[in-house]
Order: structure tokens, then sequence, then C-alpha cells
């Protein structure tokens, strides 16, 4: 590996800036840094920081896609700036965002209180069916059982689908992607019964229904998750609750 | 102390959204492809209109379709509905629950392409039947 200090290589990172007390809207600054190839846009932007401006305000943590901190707008498209390689921009320049349709709170930070908000409505953990005690055992559940929601499981609440949804920018009060196949990833889950209570939340106003399949949210989720997959498969499980009421009263709508 | 609240919450403006992305432009063009399948149900309407109206109403009708404004105009119709039919096959996967044949989960690309097999079966099949019935 080249040493930083070594490198010829040079790369511009125009970074949208928004200081809260001095500036009324975001404007772009541009900084000039040495990189390597194996450098991503975190490391980048950790190089300003820590080199160039320690004023760059930005979310991280894991370094390698796990923590869904680092999510922000690259050249354009929603992405984990700490699996976005430099390198891939080179040469030229890359342009840094916040994330797409969230308030900026400063420079690369978002406000995501409405998300954390949504995230406890639809109580995210198995709500057992009927109550069991530890002397019982645990849970048991097939592989096909599992099959139906893991790759639900696997969302990492990086947000990066919420900023690929125009509905969501058009209507914050979307219940959006990514909580929906939260929802979804505990309401088909074997072990749990608490779909009743979460489907209130898929047939509101703001639920299922305002999603008017883009479908750009699957493409940019990090981890594969395909978050309209989940929505749209509510939309047929929120009709059927709909229709089936009268001969089988359950759920409700908020 | 009464200080004030320093937080100052910047939302940007959503004008234009859909100019931003490839991926949206292309989502507009094809929801916009459902404009010309109306426009084709407007035509058949017209037609059964014409039909009502008697034998002369009906005939100014066929001769109107004859025109080579009307027949550029149905190869523009043709070309739109096509890809109308394809856009709508390749987000289907995204829409359906897991399918499983055989104990394993049916890929994206069967289920599109079975979508697209269906459809182009059953057009290939109206247009024998309409055929016969017109010799």
């Amino acid at each position: 590996m080249a040493d930083i200090a070594e490198t010829r290589k040079r790369i511009e990172i125009e970074v949208l800036r928004y200081r809260p007390e001095q500036d009324t809207e975001p404007f772009l600054q541009t900084y000039e840094l040495p990189f390597t190839d194996d450098m991503s846009v975190l490391q980048g932007l950790q190089y300003i920081k820590d080199e160039l401006d320690g004023s760059l305000s930005f979310r991280w943590s894991c370094r390698m896609a796990i923590c869904g901190s680092c999510g922000m707008m690259i050249d354009g498209k929603p992405r984990l700036s700490c699996k976005t390689f430099l390198r891939d921009y080179y040469p030229g320049r890359v342009r840094v965002e916040a994330l797409a349709h969230f308030p900026i709170e400063r420079d690369l930070v978002i406000v995501i209180d409405d998300f954390i908000d949504k995230l406890e409505s639809i109580k995210p953990y198995i709500i057992p069916k009927t109550p069991r005690t530890l002397a019982e055992g645990e849970y048991l559940q097939t592989p096909a059982e599992r099959d139906v929601y893991e790759q639900f499981s696997s969302c990492i609440n990086c947000l990066l689908c919420y900023a690929a949804c125009p509905q969501y920018g058009l209507n914050p009060e979307f219940v959006g992607p990514g909580i929906m196949a939260l929802l979804h990833r505990y309401n088909v889950d074997s072990r749990d019964g608490g779909a009743a209570q979460r489907m209130e939340v898929v047939n509101a106003e703001e639920g299922v229904f305002n999603c008017t399949a883009v479908g750009y949210c699957s493409e940019v989720c990090p981890k594969h998750v395909d978050p309209a997959n989940a929505v749209n498969q509510n939309k047929t499980l929120s009709a059927k609750d709909y229709f089936l009421r009268f001969v089988r009263p359950k759920g409700d709508c908020r | 102390m009464n200080a004030q609240n320093p937080r100052r919450p910047y939302l940007r403006p959503m004008v234009g959204w859909w100019r931003r992305n490839p991926f949206f432009v292309e989502y507009m063009v094809h929801e916009a492809t459902a404009l010309f399948v109306a426009a084709y149900a407007a035509v058949l309407l017209v037609g059964l209109l014409r039909l009502a109206q008697g034998e002369a109403a009906w005939n100014g009708f066929l001769d109107a379709l004859r025109t080579p404004l009307s027949i550029g105009f149905h190869v523009v119709l043709l070309v739109a509905i096509a890809y109308h039919c394809w856009t709508w096959f390749v987000i289907m996967p995204k829409t359906l629950p897991p399918i499983l044949v055989g104990g394993r989960r049916l890929t994206p690309a069967a289920i599109t392409g079975g979508g697209l097999a269906v459809a182009a079966l059953a057009s290939l099949a109206l247009f024998g039947i309409v055929w016969g019935m017109a010799r």
C-alpha cells in the first residue's frame, strides 16, 4: 500500500456545507487532497477534517458498511461513503452532499428524528403470539420459515432508501421503504403475533399506498434488502385486510 | 439565560426532482407511456361510438384509420405501449411475495421473462383471432 505522504495522485472533493449559525443556505466548498487507491470517500472526508478543515461535520462509525452511519449523496447518488472509493472518481472531482430528502442539521449531518419516530411506531421486535416461560424453551423455526424474512432483517437503518425515494421527499409523512422492510420482517416471522397492530401503519393514509413503485430504494440498498418488495407485498396484504375485514375482523386503520 | 436554539435544520427544495437522476427520468418516461395506453383506449371508444351511429359513420372511422397520419400515430402507440409492457414486467418481481417452485425461489429474471412471454403469446393469439375474423 502506498503511503499517503508519498502519493502524487490528488483529487478534489466538493462538499455541500451548511453551518446553521452563520449560513442562510448550503453552499459548495472544494477541497483538494492526496489519495491512495484504497481510500474510501469517508477516508477522504477524514483527511479533510484532520488536515485541512476541522470544522467539517459528518457521521461515521464502523468504516465497514454495517453501522449505517455514513450515508451521503455521492455525485448525486445515495451511497455509504465507507463503501465508495475515491479512485472511481479519479481523475476529476467528486461531489458529496447530505442525504437527500432529510433536513440538514449541519454539513453532511441530517436530522433523523422522523425515521426514529417511525421506527418506534412499528414495534420492531418480536411480539409473541402467546406468553411463554423460560422453562418452555426457545422458539423453533425451520429454514423455510426463516427464509421468508431473512433478507429484510439485513437492514442497517442507513436511510439510503429514503434518500432514493422521491415520494418521501415530496411527502415526509409517508412511512417510507426502510420502515416497511423492517415492519414486514417482523410481520412474516413465524414467531411473531403482532401483525394486526403493525397493519395500522401499513393501512394508514401515509402507509404503503403512498408508494408509486419508483423502485430506486431497492437499487441503492447496500445490504440487498429490497424494500420495494416489502412495500408492494404489503399493498396486497393491506387490500386483503380491507376486503376481508367483514368476514374476518382484525386489524384497524389509524 | 435564555439562549436561542442554535438548531436551524435546512430543508432542500424538491423542485425538478425527477431531472436529478437518470433513474427518475426513466421512471417519468415509463409512467408517461400510460398516457399512450389511455390514448389507444380513447381511439377504440371512438370506434365503438361511430359503430353505434350507423354504417356511414363506421366507414368514415375506418377511412380515418387508413390515413398516413393515423398509421404513424398507431406506430407511435405500439412502440410506447410495448415499452410500457416491458417496464411493467421489469418491476413485477418487486411486487410479488416469494414464489416457491420445487423448493426454490423463482428468480426475478424468471418472473420478468415469464410475464413478457405471456404478454407476447396473448398478443399473438389476439392478433391471430382478429386476422382470422377479418379474412
